[in-house]
C-alpha cells in the first residue's frame, strides 16, 4: 500500500512554538538589544523589528566531548605526494595535539544573531504595559459575527439538508399515518386465518382477502418521503461581544508649540497609538488639535499638517465632551484621553480647563494623561501645570508628566502605563 | 513498460506513474520495504522538519527554536541549500519531497528514500533491534502531549530545566546492547515448575534435620551498587535518581527513548546513505535500460547524482572530512564489482565474497553490519587506491604530524582499520560510565571516564554537563578520569 499526500497546505509554522520558547529563554538578551535599538531609532523605524545578538557561549548546549590533546589518527582522502613516515608541521602552529578532526568546530564561535519580527519586537517593547482601569464596559454592536447551530427548521437550502433528521421525521410520519391501517390489517389477517381454519364460505374469505389487499394498498400509499419531512440545519447569526475603547488625542498646536515640541508630542501619540492597537481589537481614535479653537482632524492631518495660532485649551476639552456625548456614550465605551501641551494658557483659561477636566471629563474617562513639554529645562511651572496639579485624582485616573527630550518619551510612557501592581 | 514523459514540471499523476515504474523495478531486485508514504512539502515546512531532526512531531523546546532560526537564516541568506528529501524510519515509511524539485529529482528521491533508505530501515540489524517502526509515530504523539501536559501542570520553566539537563546527557542515553526483557508470566511459571521438579528429585528427609541458620546473621548489604558499570546514564538516572518526581522521570525517559531511536542512524550513516545512493543509481539505470526514461532524464539525474557522491581531497576547498554518500556508494558499487568481476587481489582479500551472487552478498552486508564493522569487513585495497586514502597520526608527544600509512601494500590493512576505528563510538564520544551509587551514605554518584588514548575531556563543558547531571540527581556527583592502569588522573565534582 502506498500513499501520496500533498502536505503543502498544512500549517507551515510548526516551529513557531519553538521559536517562542527560544525568545522566552533569551529574553534578557533580547530586552537589552531592544533597549539599544530604541535609543538610536526614530519611532517610525521602531516598529520594524531588528537583529538581536546572543553570545555563542550563552546559547551552547553542552555535552561530554573530547578536548584537544591525546593521540589521534585520522584518515583523509586525496593523497598526492605523501609516503609513510612523512612528517608534516601542525596546521595550527602546534602545541600538543590539535584534535582538529572535528569539522565545523570553528563556526560555533560566532555569536548567534537572529532577527526579531515586528510583532515580537512590539511585544517586548510594550512588555509590562497595561491600560489603566481596563474594563469591559459594554457589549458592542456585532463586530464579529458568528454562525451558530440552532436546531432544525422546515425550510432551507438543499446544502443544509440534514439527511438523518429528515429520515427520522419520515419514519415517524410513516408510523403515525399507517398506525390505524396496520391495526386493521392485523385484525383482518387474524380473521382470515380463523375463517380459513374453520372452513367458512369462500365468499367470506374472498371478502377478507379483498379487505387485506385494500389495506395493504393503503399502507403502500403512505409515501416513503414527503415534503413535510424535510428538515434543514438551522444557523443563526450571533454577535460576539467585544470591549471597545476610544482614545482622545488632544494636542496644542499653537505658535508656542514649536516643531521640536510638536515632534515630541507626536512621538508620544505614536507610541500610544501602537500600544492601543495592540491592546484592543477595536479602538477608535479621535484626534483633536487646538489653537484658539479646537477641531477634530484625521490622523494624517493631526501628525503632519502644520498649523499655528493662539491657545485656548478649554476649547479642545469642550469639543471632546461634545464628541463623547454625541458618539461615545460613557456606558458603552471605555474612554481614554491623552493631552499634550506646552502648558501655555492665558488668563482664566488654565483654571477653567482644570475645573472642566475635573468636573466633566474625569467622571466619564477611564484615564486622563497629561504630558507637558516645557519651554526650558529649568522647570518653571506653567500655568496649566499649576492648575492641573490641583485636580484631585481620587480614582487614580489622572496623571501628568513632563517630557523635555526624545529620550524621555519612552520612560514617561512606560511610567504612565506600567502595569498596576496588584 | 511505456516510456514516461519527461520535463521539469511534476504533477501528482506523474509522480504516481514514476513511482509505479520505480516500485516495479525495485521488485525485480527483490528490495524488501515498509509501505511507502510520500508527502509533498514546501521549503518552509522543510525548515520546520529540519529543526525537529526530521521528525514530523516533536515536543516544544527552545533548542529546536534555535536550530530553526539558524537554518532559516542561512537558508534565506543563501549560505545553505535544503536537502532534497527527508525520510523517517517508520511504518509506513514517510518520505518528504520538496515542491521545488524537478520531476527528475522527485524520481531520484523516491528511489533513494522510499526504496533505498526504506529497505535499510526495515532490514538492518541495528534498526531491527533498537527501533520499532510501527510505534514511533504514536510515541512521538504521546511524548508531545505528555511534555505539554507537564508544562501546563508544573510550569514551562520546570519542564525546560529537566529537558535541558536530559538533553545534555542525550548521547549517554542509549543502550548499545539489548537489555534482557522482563520475563513473561508464562516463563515464570515454567521456571518455577522446573525448580520444583528438581527439588522433588533431590528430596532427602535428612536435610530437614540440619540446624537452621539463625535469622540474626543477616549482614547489611555492603556490595557496591550498581554491580556492573552502567553506560546508559539517563537510564540510571531515570531508574535510581533519589530526587526526581515521577513526571520528571518520564521526561528523562522520553529523551532517552528519542536518543535510542536515533542511535542506529548515527551508527550506520555511511552504510545507510551508501545503500540508498546505490539503489537510486541502480534503479534509475535499470529504468534507462528498459527505455522508460530518456537521455534528458539521465543527464539531469547524473548531474545530481555526481554532486551527491563527490569526495573532495583533503587539500581542496570545501573539504569536510569523508563524505558518507561517496564512501558508502563507492563501497556498495565495489562489493558488486568484487562479486561480478573479481581480480586476483580481490580473491586474496575477499575469498568468501569474490564471484558470489551480488544481490545476496550485498543484502547480507546491508543486514548485518554497522559502519565500523562494514568498513573493517569490506573496504578493498582498490577502494583505498581510488580514494587515495592516507592516515595522519597526531600524537600529543610529537611536535609534528606523521603520515602513518598510505595506499600501498603495507598500508591497506592499517588504513582500513583506522578508517573503521574512525566510525567507532569511542572515537567520537568519550566513554563515561556510572560506577558507584552510594545508596547508604551521602547518595552521591560516581562516574568514570576511562581515558582513551590520552584524550582529555573538554573541561568547561564537562563541568556544565556535570551540573546538569547534578540537577537531575540532586546529590553530589563526581567524575573521575581513569588511566588505563587504573590510576585516577583527575576528579571533578558537583555539589548541590
Amino acid at each position: 500500500m502506498n500513499y501520496l499526500i500533498d502536505r503543502r497546505l498544512n500549517g507551515r509554522n510548526k516551529s513557531a512554538v519553538n521559536r517562542e520558547r527560544f525568545i522566552r529563554r533569551y529574553k534578557d538578551h533580547i530586552r537589552r538589544a531592544v533597549k539599544g535599538m530604541i535609543a538610536d531609532r526614530s519611532i517610525k523605524e521602531m516598529v520594524q523589528g531588528g537583529d538581536v545578538k546572543v553570545p555563542a557561549k550563552d546559547i551552547s548546549e553542552p555535552g561530554f566531548r573530547y578536548g584537544s590533546g591525546g593521540d589521534w589518527e585520522t584518515v583523509h582522502p586525496g593523497n598526492k605526494e605523501f609516503v609513510t613516515g612523512d612528517r608534516i608541521a601542525r596546521p595550527n602552529g602546534g602545541g600538543g595535539g590539535s584534535g582538529g578532526h572535528e569539522p565545523g568546530e570553528g563556526q560555533s564561535v560566532d555569536d548567534f544573531v537572529f532577527t526579531l519580527s515586528r510583532d515580537e519586537f512590539l511585544n517586548i517593547f510594550f512588555e509590562d504595559l497595561e491600560l489603566p482601569n481596563l474594563m469591559r464596559t459594554a457589549i458592542a454592536e456585532a463586530e464579529n459575527k458568528k454562525y451558530v447551530r440552532a436546531g432544525y427548521v422546515k425550510d432551507g437550502t438543499p446544502s443544509n439538508l440534514s439527511v438523518a433528521r429528515t429520515m427520522k421525521t419520515a419514519l415517524a410520519r410513516r408510523i403515525a399515518l399507517g398506525g390505524e391501517v396496520r391495526d386493521q390489517l392485523v385484525l383482518a389477517r387474524a380473521a382470515l386465518e380463523v375463517a380459513r381454519s374453520e372452513g367458512r364460505p369462500s365468499a367470506r374469505i374472498q371478502a377478507l382477502e379483498a379487505e387485506i389487499a385494500e389495506l395493504e394498498a393503503r399502507l403502500k400509499r403512505v409515501p416513503f418521503l414527503d415534503d413535510v419531512d424535510l428538515r434543514y440545519r438551522h444557523r443563526v447569526v450571533q454577535a460576539q461581544p467585544a470591549a471597545r475603547a476610544v482614545m482622545f488625542c488632544l494636542m496644542d498646536v499653537s505658535a508656542s508649540m514649536d516643531e521640536h515640541k510638536k515632534d515630541l508630542a507626536k512621538r508620544f501619540f505614536t507610541l500610544l497609538y501602537l500600544f492601543l492597537t495592540r491592546k484592543y481589537e477595536r479602538v477608535d481614535l479621535v484626534f483633536i488639535r487646538h489653537t484658539d479653537e479646537a477641531e477634530e482632524v484625521d490622523e494624517n492631518t493631526f501628525f503632519h499638517d502644520p498649523r499655528s495660532g493662539g491657545t485656548v485649551v478649554l476649547s479642545a476639552l469642550e469639543l471632546m465632551k461634545t464628541i463623547c456625548e454625541a458618539r461615545y456614550p460613557n456606558s458603552e465605551w471605555n474612554i481614554y484621553a491623552a493631552q499634550a501641551s506646552d502648558g501655555d494658557a492665558f488668563g482664566a483659561d488654565a483654571g477653567r480647563s482644570a475645573r472642566f477636566v475635573q468636573e466633566h471629563l474625569l467622571p466619564i474617562t477611564r484615564y486622563f494623561a497629561y504630558v507637558e513639554i516645557p519651554d526650558d529645562q529649568e522647570g518653571r511651572r506653567s500655568s496649566l501645570w499649576v492648575e492641573y496639579e490641583t485636580i484631585p485624582s481620587r480614582d487614580g485616573n489622572f496623571a501628568m508628566r513632563r517630557v523635555s527630550s526624545a529620550e524621555e518619551i519612552y520612560p514617561v510612557f512606560r511610567d504612565l502605563f506600567s502595569k498596576e501592581t496588584a | 513498460m511505456n516510456p514516461l514523459p519527461h520535463g521539469p514540471e511534476w504533477d501528482f499523476e506523474l509522480i504516481e506513474r514514476y513511482h509505479v515504474a520505480i516500485a516495479e523495478t525495485a521488485g525485480e531486485f527483490g528490495l524488501d520495504t515498509y509501505p511507502n508514504q510520500i508527502e509533498i512539502i514546501n521549503s518552509e515546512q522543510m525548515l520546520d522538519a529540519y529543526a525537529s531532526s526530521g521528525l514530523p512531531i516533536g515536543y516544544p523546546h527552545w533548542s529546536y527554536g534555535k536550530a530553526f532560526i539558524r537554518n532559516e537564516q542561512s537558508y534565506r541568506k543563501g549560505y545553505q541549500g535544503l536537502a532534497y528529501e527527508i525520510v523517517i524510519n517508520s511504518s509506513p515509511c514517510i518520505a518528504y519531497l520538496m515542491e521545488e524539485n524537478t520531476m527528475t529529482m522527485q524520481a531520484l528521491v523516491i528511489a533513494h528514500a522510499s526504496y533505498g533508505h526504506n529497505s535499510f530501515f526495515k532490514n538492518n540489524y541495528l534498526f531491527r533491534q533498537f527501533t520499532d517502526a510501527e510505534a514511533i509515530l504514536d510515541y512521538l504523539v504521546f511524548a508531545r502531549r505528555y511534555v505539554m501536559e507537564c508544562e501546563e501542570r508544573y510550569g514551562v520553566a520546570e519542564v525546560e530545566e529537566v529537558l535541558d539537563s536530559a538533553h545534555a546527557l542525550m548521547d549517554y542515553g542509549v543502550d548499545r546492547y539489548k537489555r534482557p526483557g522482563p520475563i513473561s508470566a508464562k516463563e515464570k511459571v515454567a521456571r518455577k515448575s522446573e525448580r520444583d521438579e528438581y527439588e522433588q528429585r533431590q528430596f532427602n528427609d535428612l536435610w530437614r534435620t540440619l540446624p537452621q541458620k539463625s535469622a540474626q546473621s543477616s549482614i547489611p548489604d555492603n556490595r557496591p551498587f550498581p554491580a556492573e558499570p552502567e553506560e546508559n546514564i539517563l537510564y540510571f538516572v531515570e531508574k535510581h535518581s533519589p530526587r526526581l518526581a515521577p513526571w520528571q522521570r518520564e521526561l528523562v525517559r522520553i529523551v532517552r527513548k528519542l536518543a535510542q531511536y536515533f542511535y542506529p542512524q548515527i551508527q550506520t550513516k555511511v552504510m545507510n546513505e551508501g545503500w540508498a545512493t546505490f539503489w537510486h543509481y541502480t534503479l534509475t539505470n535499470r529504468l534507462y535500460e528498459k527505455r522508460v526514461v530518456n537521455d534528458a532524464f539521465m543527464f539531469e539525474f547524473l548531474h545530481n547524482h555526481t554532486n551527491v557522491v563527490t569526495q573532495r581531497g583533503f587539500d581542496e576547498r570545501g573539504y569536510h572530512g569523508i563524505n558518507p554518500y561517496a564512501l558508502g556508494f563507492a563501497m556498495m558499487q565495489d562489493i558488486r564489482r568484487i562479486c561480478e568481476r573479481p581480480t586476483d587481489e580481490d580473491r586474496a582479500f575477499f575469498p568468501d565474497l569474490a564471484g558470489t551472487d551480488w544481490k545476496k552478498s550485498l543484502d547480507f552486508a546491508m543486514r548485518n553490519f554497522k559502519d565500523e564493522s562494514f568498513i573493517a569487513q569490506y573496504l578493498s585495497p582498490r577502494m583505498i587506491r581510488d580514494l587515495r586514502l592516507f592516515v595522519v597520526a597526531d600524537h600529543s608527544g610529537e611536535a609534528e604530524l606523521e603520515v602513518d600509512s598510505i595506499h600501498d601494500e603495507h598500508g591497506y590493512r592499517r588504513v582500513r582499520r583506522m578508517l573503521a576505528e574512525q566510525y567507532r563510538r569511542e572515537n567520537m564520544l568519550p566513554e563515561i560510565q556510572v560506577t558507584r551509587y552510594e545508596r547508604d551514605t551521602d547518595r552521591s554518584l560516581l562516574l568514570r571516564n576511562p581515558i582513551f588514548r590520552g584524550r582529555p575531556l573538554r573541561e568547561e563543558e564537562a563541568d556544565q554537563v556535570l551540573r546538569h547531571l547534578g540537577r537531575l540527581w540532586g546529590f553530589p556527583v563526581r567524575l573521575e578520569a581513569v588511566s588505563t592502569d587504573g590510576k585516577v588522573e583527575s576528579t571533578r565534582e558537583w555539589r548541590p
